[in-house]
């Protein structure tokens, strides 16, 4: 389980996080949903030991990783998965060994094994046959698919998507949450997944949570919120912009 | 609770106090940056394919513009020290003027100028852009070190090859000189070359080498820095490739000059 207690974070005179709270279930599939720029990915770099708050804690089942460094923070961080916005796929390698590479980097398996994962890997996620290519010759698609491989090859305990559908069209963005839930049922991760694609996300969630203004303001299954009174949740979820509703 | 403004007189001292702190503070991020360099390029385990990928970029596809700089230089070295030399019946030092100013100065100067021009803003646009496509942030979040991928290799590569790129630097310039004073002006061979080996000795070659060597150092961590501590976007890139740049540029010549005092 994740727990996040009180997190608090501002840039300069800029708070973005002020006081969070939240705790993600073990094997669950947990969304945060939020306006742009309202400190959601700012928030999965603290989970993953990228940025440090000015307060607060982040938990993984029970230890508390906010103050560590170097090799204390590395052996967490391989229990990890992590998918990138843009994918972050290393572009002087093919598809094949970016995904390759955690593999032999930090596994330091045997080549032949090696081989075998990646090839699983890219079927798993409908990739077969596509490894030789460049990360610069494949769609945007391809790209958002290469990342979750690379992310999943090492059969991490807690994954973490930011917003892995982003710049993506509908059948794409459906493409890949139910590639997500697949993998998912199959290797039984926790995932946090931040993203705002609404109503697509209440079909792969577990648990919802929105973020606003720097605090969780509503969590829960995804009929709740979809069924939520709170009004910030209530205009988010129908698009609706902050001054219309109710004028 | 809201800041009570500071009274007009006091606001340039203030200002001046935070420029002092922000440059006292990047002067220690500067320095602790070489020194995690330092402990991942002597800590295994060692990345040997990244190191030989680094001799190929910055060694290797400056070989060109090595050559070129370096003939020229020569051959204008040549024929302006000729035109002086002659005037006091003098000519015959053509060999160790041109040599000299090579191997002890304009060597390790140009050809560090050279590299830094074509690979070093190379390696710090690369970086920068693996900095904000987020490539750095996955290596850290695989639990790999940057450091040991991306800086120590270069700096490696940088104590490798900026020797060799200066060596190969003399040697054409030295022809160069040859050319212009000997096959152009007529001066003998023999003078050209014999008097060449009367008055270089070992010390003005190892005075060379350790410039070179300290600006391959200087060079790679100023550009990899730069790189690793990019804005946002393409501006971002630009101005740390500019900044990276001028930089080193300014430090070869600030460090020419303190090397050249203290060393014999």
């Amino acid at each position: 389980m994740i727990q996040v207690e009180g997190l608090t974070k501002s840039f300069g005179r800029q708070p973005v996080l002020r006081g969070l709270d939240l705790e993600v279930p073990t094997g669950s599939i947990t969304v945060i949903i939020g306006r742009s720029g309202g400190g959601k990915s700012v928030f999965l770099k603290h989970l993953i030991g990228l940025l440090r708050p000015d307060a607060g804690r982040v938990l993984v089942d029970g230890a508390e990783i906010t103050g560590l460094r170097g090799r204390a923070l590395d052996d967490i961080r391989r229990r990890y998965g992590v998918v990138f916005q843009g994918g972050a796929l290393f572009d002087s390698m093919s598809c094949a060994d970016n995904v390759a590479f955690p593999l032999r980097e930090r596994l330091r398996l045997p080549r032949p094994e090696i081989s075998k994962r990646v090839e699983a890997a890219l079927v798993a996620v409908g990739l077969e046959g596509m490894g030789a290519k460049n990360p610069a010759e494949v769609s945007g698609g391809m790209r958002k698919r290469v990342a979750i491989a690379r992310a999943l090859v090492t059969e991490p305990e807690i994954v973490f998507f930011d917003e892995p559908t982003t710049g993506l069209d509908p059948v794409l963005v459906n493409t890949i949450h139910h590639l997500i839930l697949d993998l998912h049922r199959r290797y039984r991760f926790t995932a946090v997944m931040v993203s705002h694609e609404i109503p697509e996300i209440f079909e792969i969630a577990d648990t919802v949570a929105m973020l606003h203004e720097g605090r969780i303001v509503e969590v829960g299954p995804p009929a709740a919120i979809q069924a939520s009174q709170n009004r910030v949740v209530r205009q988010f979820i129908r698009g609706v912009p902050e001054n219309s509703e109710g004028a | 609770m809201t800041e009570r403004p500071l009274p007009l007189p006091l606001r340039p001292l203030d200002a001046l106090g935070g420029w002092t702190l922000e440059v006292v503070e990047s002067l220690g991020r500067f320095g602790t940056f070489l020194a995690e360099a330092l402990v991942a390029l002597v800590s295994p385990p060692f990345k040997l394919s990244a190191f030989l990928d680094r001799i190929h970029y910055i060694g290797y596809r400056s070989l060109l513009i090595i050559l070129l700089t370096g003939s020229f230089t020569g051959m204008v070295l040549g024929l302006q020290v000729y035109l002086t030399l002659v005037r006091f019946g003098s000519e015959a030092y053509l060999g160790p003027a041109v040599a000299l100013s090579l191997i002890r100065e304009l060597g390790p100067v140009l050809s560090a100028l050279m590299v830094t021009g074509r690979a070093g803003s190379a390696l710090t646009a690369e970086i920068g852009i693996m900095r904000i496509t987020e490539q750095i942030d996955a290596l850290t979040v695989m639990a790999l070190n940057p450091m040991r991928y991306l800086v120590a290799p270069s700096i490696l590569a940088g104590l490798v090859t900026f020797p060799l790129m200066t060596a190969l630097f003399n040697a054409v310039g030295i022809f160069g000189g040859y050319l212009v004073g000997v096959e152009l002006l007529g001066l003998s061979q023999g003078t050209y070359f014999g008097e060449m080996q009367t008055f270089v000795d070992m010390k003005d070659i190892m005075t060379g080498f350790w410039k070179s060597l300290s600006f391959g150092v200087i060079v790679t961590w100023v550009c990899t820095y730069k790189g690793f501590h990019v804005g946002h976007g393409a501006e971002g890139v630009a101005r740390a490739t500019t900044d990276a740049v001028v930089l080193s540029s300014v430090l070869i010549l600030v460090w020419d000059y303190f090397m050249g005092s203290v060393l014999p």
